[in-house]
């Protein structure tokens, strides 16, 4: 059961990505170009996503645990270090050149384009190689949890 | 380049991103983060932390292929950068960034932001005005 929550929750995700636009750079690009001729889409998609993970997290945790887990995963660090702002920096950089980010990039695979491979690629080699080189030595991040 | 403000498939598919969201910490008690599962997949690990991210991001693909049969989808053919080396530069910094930073648009983003969490927060302000100031740089001053 828990694959199947997990599979239906990528599907929703999945139809958000394409029913929104964001899975085109262009769209993406639009809004972050606040300059030029400003497509404001993508602030009713945080929005709306916002909006609905914030009540529905609230009426999740009323429950002690999740339906098929032992209990909730959750990122317990709260200290604002120099790693989650450089690769926060660095996440927008590389948004900001193509206009993808890993989920639009998934969803945009079907597309077929090479692009959409190669930027996939490239994603997964920069995770590797990111997980073996500069987090090869064990840190307070290794506690299992997922990253978020 | 320009495209069209669509507000109300904007708001329908943050509401799908939002119920993904939901059902994902309902009935695995996991953040959806598509960096995180995504990378999760990358390194060796028991079944029962692969099967679950497997599913996830096989079900994108299916949402996304049934929204774009189903004419869901109206933003378009997708448009990338001409280079393609312009494109994998992106695809690694986006490798790079959201391991070292923890999380992405949906993570930070969406998850991060509705747990009222301070990385969070910090992260997204972070992506948001770096990525606006590259696109202005590229489209405004190049």
């Amino acid at each position: 059961m828990r694959v199947i929550f997990a599979l239906l929750a990528g599907v929703l995700m999945g139809l958000g990505l394409a029913v929104s636009g964001m899975m085109n750079p262009a769209k993406v690009l639009g809004f972050l170009d606040l300059a030029g001729a400003w497509d404001p889409t993508l602030l009713l998609v945080m929005g709306g996503a916002l909006a609905t993970t914030w009540i529905g997290y609230r009426l999740t945790f009323r429950r002690t645990a999740p339906l098929f887990a032992a209990q909730f995963s959750l990122p317990t660090r709260q200290d604002i270090d120099a790693p989650l702002i450089v690769g926060a920096a660095l996440f927008g950089a590389g948004w900001g050149l193509v206009g993808l980010c890993p989920g639009p990039a998934i969803a945009a695979l079907t597309s077929l384009r090479t692009e959409a491979l190669v930027f996939v690629a490239a994603m997964a080699i920069g995770m590797v190689l990111t997980k073996h080189i500069v987090q090869g030595r064990p840190s307070p991040k290794d506690t299992g949890l997922p990253a978020e | 380049m320009a495209t069209e403000f669509t507000p109300l498939a904007g708001l329908i598919g943050g509401l799908l991103i939002g119920l993904s969201a939901v059902v994902l910490m309902l009935g695995c008690g996991r953040i959806a983060g598509n960096s995180g599962i995504f990378a999760g997949l990358l390194a060796r690990a028991p079944r029962s932390e692969t099967t679950w991210r497997a599913a996830f991001i096989v079900g994108i693909l299916i949402g996304t292929t049934l929204a774009v049969e189903a004419g869901l989808y109206s933003a378009g053919p997708l448009l990338f950068p001409p280079a393609l080396v312009t494109v994998a530069g992106g695809g690694i910094l986006v490798g790079i960034g959201t391991q070292l930073g923890s999380g992405c648009t949906s993570g930070h983003g969406v998850c991060g932001l509705a747990r009222l969490s301070t990385r969070s927060l910090t992260a997204t302000a972070t992506f948001m005005v770096v990525a606006i100031a590259v696109v202005f740089v590229l489209r405004h001053v190049i």
